[in-house]
């Protein structure tokens, strides 16, 4: 009988590359500056990883496909190297794979590390592509603000809530976000911003404004994963930091083609929220859980996933969220570092820049932005649209914790 | 000869206009300065074709038009004519796009008839002349033409298309008598390739062309039938100068109260539409047993005269549409000024043609399945159903969702997305039968979209590959406006 993978895996260490425009920075650069950190931060030696997965998402756009981008940059030592892609989820794909691994007993030490270079489109924005040459033929080429905008106009009509106040809502979500961003110097928008700066900003795809979306940017983020009781021996004096759960899951299309789902909440993250809930003993989540880093690629979907995952109950996240339930003084901190909205989201290492934020708050070395005691948090990262995604959710926290 | 039901005839004619309406007096704002002239024609509005309509799409909208008044068979014997100078593929069977829409059977006989505004009438007078056994036949008419910038063709032509449907049945009219005459006098000629139609003086059109060749031809007509020219109710023949029929009727003896609107107030001429749009118009001011008379000029002059029958007319008339006051929008519509899209617009919309092939019916017919295990109606169809207490596998009897009211569950108005209309409007759709599908809005004005709004579904081009030359089709929702073209009451679901 399988009995998931609490408290078998550990972080060794972790490392963000700042994220931003980075011009001047290939992704060679910025895997590279992400994985210099971690293996310092790990105390290990290259020769040491064992094993490799690797997230990129649109590899057309940057560094091609298979993992070998990864083992060029790194030169890793021919060994065992996995390219995942799970859309704007693959850094916790990365990070599921690597960490399965390491709960299999088939390796000691391995790495994950996701990365996107995003900004050699010429436009902003995700790039436009293709869906595939069937669905090409029926399917609207939607962006992902109108995909998520869905979510706003089905929600206030689902709750019966005047689109203003949901919009209020939305806006404080953002605010709350850009004064996180504004105390994390790797963070890519870092300026502090007021309500009305968001209501007053022009309409991306109705009814979600500029403010409402999230960073388009450049970046890696890697972790580096080992057995609790190699991470104790290696570094004896720190904190061992460990993955309770690590739970996915994918829609079938029961969501964009059978009539039940509403269209105003994210059917994904309520499956792998229960599931990573139960995996790591967790039955009431708004108090159990000291911080979350969510899939905040639009306010809106912030919102509605804090109803998903059990923070808010259920048409009631326009309250908490308005009474500064999320703020970094709030009762449930979310996106403390500045969240995909501020930090940025380079898709295929923003699933293990969430864990970052996380590791780092539970060692305490979250500097201007630290939170007071993080025993336990929550990433959930979501690739695709609310109709038909992968949401992937883990809970990290201390060992025994 | 019994005038009350014949059980052969013309069983139903219709006429499609797209939704925006172009106002003259802004095409004459932008050419004022250049020609002046244009000012005696800058009256009204005319209508014009969304970006994503073309010759196909407005045909069939006409076609669906007289299918779902219930009178157009599907089965048995079957022909369908799709008649447009403007057809967009010149070498590609262009009644098969508009048959494959429709869900006519895959051995009904189709052809594509071009090149004169003539063409419709003389297919229709074709299929009436032809014996009942001969079966249905549809003769479905579509144009879309782009006049050069500050012609008058620019003023005075319209898009839309019109249909008819002559077969077995409780005919509205049938045949008396019609003539065809050929002359190859050019008063107006597009040479293949070419955008734009080059015309001759009018007044010469008129003098040598109506007055003599049509005049004849109508004449001919009447004579083979025995009619007098008095006695005609209804006469109807599109001209390029609206007093070419006071004209013609006046040499012929035709009462001056018998004349069909051209309706150039409000749509303008469709070309080789114009014929049966002036039909359709023609029948449903028509008193039982009233004498119709239509007549098209072009390369010579086809002459069709009927009587009307006590039969209702099936179907509606088109709804008033939107007033469209952008000459600009108008202009890049048609392609005739080449705006900056950005980057966004740069998207290879190549078309796997096997892929296409594989599921044509899905994008052409809009067929999804219903499953016969559970019943539940989706889209696409696939092998495995999609609810999930049923997942029944290989249990989905196709059925098309075109013609199924359904309405909004949730929307955005997208300006981040390329679309040449920007925003960029779509949503889940839920079908009252179950189905739930992602799709574009189409013709929905800013601010209409709301949760629940009812939606009917419209067959548009879905993206142009420039690349190559393609465009493929698909179906949109828009707002089941009302007759009176109305916004209707957003509703709960029925489900």
């Amino acid at each position: 009988m399988a009995s998931g993978i609490r408290d078998k895996v550990a972080i060794l260490g972790m490392g963000c590359s700042l994220f931003g425009e980075r011009w001047d920075c290939g992704p060679d650069d910025l895997m590279l500056e992400a994985f210099n950190e971690a293996l310092a931060d790990a105390g290990i030696g290259l020769r040491q990883i064992e094993a490799a997965w690797f997230g990129v998402c649109l590899e057309e756009n940057n560094v091609g496909k298979t993992a070998g981008p990864l083992a060029q940059a790194l030169r890793l030592p021919r060994i065992a190297a996995t390219r995942v892609e799970n859309a704007c989820a693959t850094g916790t794909e990365a990070l599921r794979g690597a960490a399965y691994a390491v709960a299999a007993g088939a390796y000691d030490i391995v790495l994950a590390l996701g990365v996107e270079k995003l900004k050699d489109t010429g436009y902003g924005g995700l790039p436009v592509r293709t869906r595939g040459v069937a669905n090409d033929l029926w399917m609207p080429n939607a962006t992902a603000p109108g995909a998520f905008a869905q979510l706003a106009t089905a929600y206030a009509a689902k709750h019966g809530v005047a689109m203003a106040d949901l919009k209020r809502a939305m806006a404080r979500i953002s605010v709350k976000s850009h004064a996180n961003a504004a105390l994390n110097p790797k963070a890519h928008l870092r300026n502090p911003i007021t309500e009305a700066d968001v209501l007053k900003a022009g309409t991306i795809a109705a009814p979600l404004g500029l403010y409402d979306c999230c960073g388009v940017s450049d970046g890696a983020a890697c972790a580096i994963l080992t057995t609790p009781e190699i991470a104790r021996a290696l570094r004896p004096s720190a904190e061992v930091v460990t993955i309770k759960a690590l739970e996915l899951s994918v829609s079938n299309g029961e969501e964009a083609g059978f009539h039940r789902w509403d269209g105003a909440h994210i059917a994904t993250a309520r499956e792998a929220g229960a599931r990573a809930y139960a995996a790591a003993g967790i039955t009431d989540p708004r108090r159990q859980i000291d911080m979350a880093e969510v899939h905040d690629c639009f306010s809106i979907t912030e919102a509605v996933l804090m109803e998903d995952l059990g923070f808010s109950a259920p048409g009631r996240v326009i309250h908490d969220a308005l009474d500064g339930v999320f703020d970094r003084d709030g009762a449930l901190p979310v996106q403390p570092d500045g969240g995909l909205k501020c930090f940025g989201h380079p898709i295929g290492a923003s699933g293990l820049r969430m864990v970052y934020e996380l590791y780092l708050q539970i060692h305490g070395r979250a500097e201007g932005r630290q939170l007071k005691q993080v025993d336990l948090g929550l990433t959930h990262n979501l690739g695709g649209h609310p109709q038909q995604n992968v949401c992937a959710v883990s809970i990290v926290g201390r060992q025994g914790a | 000869m019994s005038e009350s039901t014949p059980d052969h005839g013309l069983l139903a004619t219709t006429r499609y206009l797209p939704r925006l309406r172009l106002e003259r007096a802004e095409v004459l704002a932008q050419h004022r300065w250049m020609a002046p002239g244009l000012r005696a024609l800058a009256k009204g509005q005319r209508t014009i074709a969304s970006w994503d309509e073309d010759s196909v799409t407005m045909a069939v909208e006409a076609a669906r038009s007289l299918q779902l008044a219930s009178v157009a068979p599907t089965a048995g014997p079957v022909e369908l004519t799709l008649v447009s100078t403007t057809l967009p593929f010149a070498d590609r069977l262009n009644a098969g796009i508009v048959a494959s829409a429709v869900g006519l059977a895959g051995d009904a006989v189709l052809r594509d008839v071009a090149s004169s505004s003539r063409a419709a009438l003389a297919e229709l007078a074709l299929a009436l002349r032809r014996p009942a056994a001969a079966g249905a036949h549809w003769v479905v008419a579509a144009e879309r033409r782009t006049p050069k910038p500050a012609s008058a063709q620019e003023m005075v032509f319209g898009d839309g298309a019109a249909g008819a449907v002559v077969g077995t049945g409780a005919a509205i009219a049938c045949h008396v008598a019609s003539r065809s005459s050929h002359a190859d006098l050019v008063d107006h000629f597009r040479q293949n390739g070419a955008d734009h139609d080059y015309g001759w003086e009018e007044r010469w059109v008129r003098d040598e062309g109506y007055m003599k060749i049509a005049v004849a031809t109508i004449r001919g007509c009447l004579a083979d039938a025995g009619v007098a020219a008095s006695d005609i109710g209804h006469f109807a023949m599109p001209a390029p100068l609206a007093r070419i029929n006071d004209a013609v009727a006046k040499r012929l003896g035709i009462a001056a109260t018998a004349l069909v609107s051209a309706e150039h107030e409000t749509v303008g001429d469709r070309g080789s539409a114009q014929p049966l749009a002036m039909l359709d118009a023609a029948l449903r001011a028509a008193a039982p047993g009233a004498l119709i008379l239509v007549a098209a000029f072009g390369s010579g002059c086809d002459a069709l005269l009927l009587r009307r029958t006590d039969v209702p007319c099936p179907g509606a008339t088109p709804a008033p549409g939107r007033a469209e006051t952008s000459y600009l929008r108008y202009l890049s519509f048609t392609g005739l000024i080449d705006l900056e899209w950005g980057m966004r617009a740069e998207m290879d919309n190549k078309t796997a043609l096997t892929a296409a092939w594989r599921d044509h019916a899905r994008a052409s017919r809009f067929e999804g399945g219903r499953c016969g295990g559970c019943g539940t109606v989706q889209f696409p169809r696939s092998r495995v159903c999609v609810n999930p207490e049923c997942n029944a596998q290989d249990r989905q009897e196709p059925l098309s969702v075109a013609d199924l009211p359904a309405r909004v569950l949730s929307h955005t108005s997208d300006f981040l997305a390329y679309t040449p209309n920007p925003p960029f409007q779509f949503g889940h759709v839920d079908f009252d039968s179950g189905a739930r599908v992602l799709m574009e809005f189409a013709d929905a004005d800013a601010d209409e979209l709301k949760v629940g709004l009812p939606l009917r579904m419209v067959y548009r081009i879905k993206d142009f590959d420039r690349q190559r030359g393609f465009r493929r089709y698909f179906w949109k929702a828009t707002p089941a406006r009302g007759n009176n073209g109305a916004t209707p009451a957003p509703r709960e679901g029925a489900i």
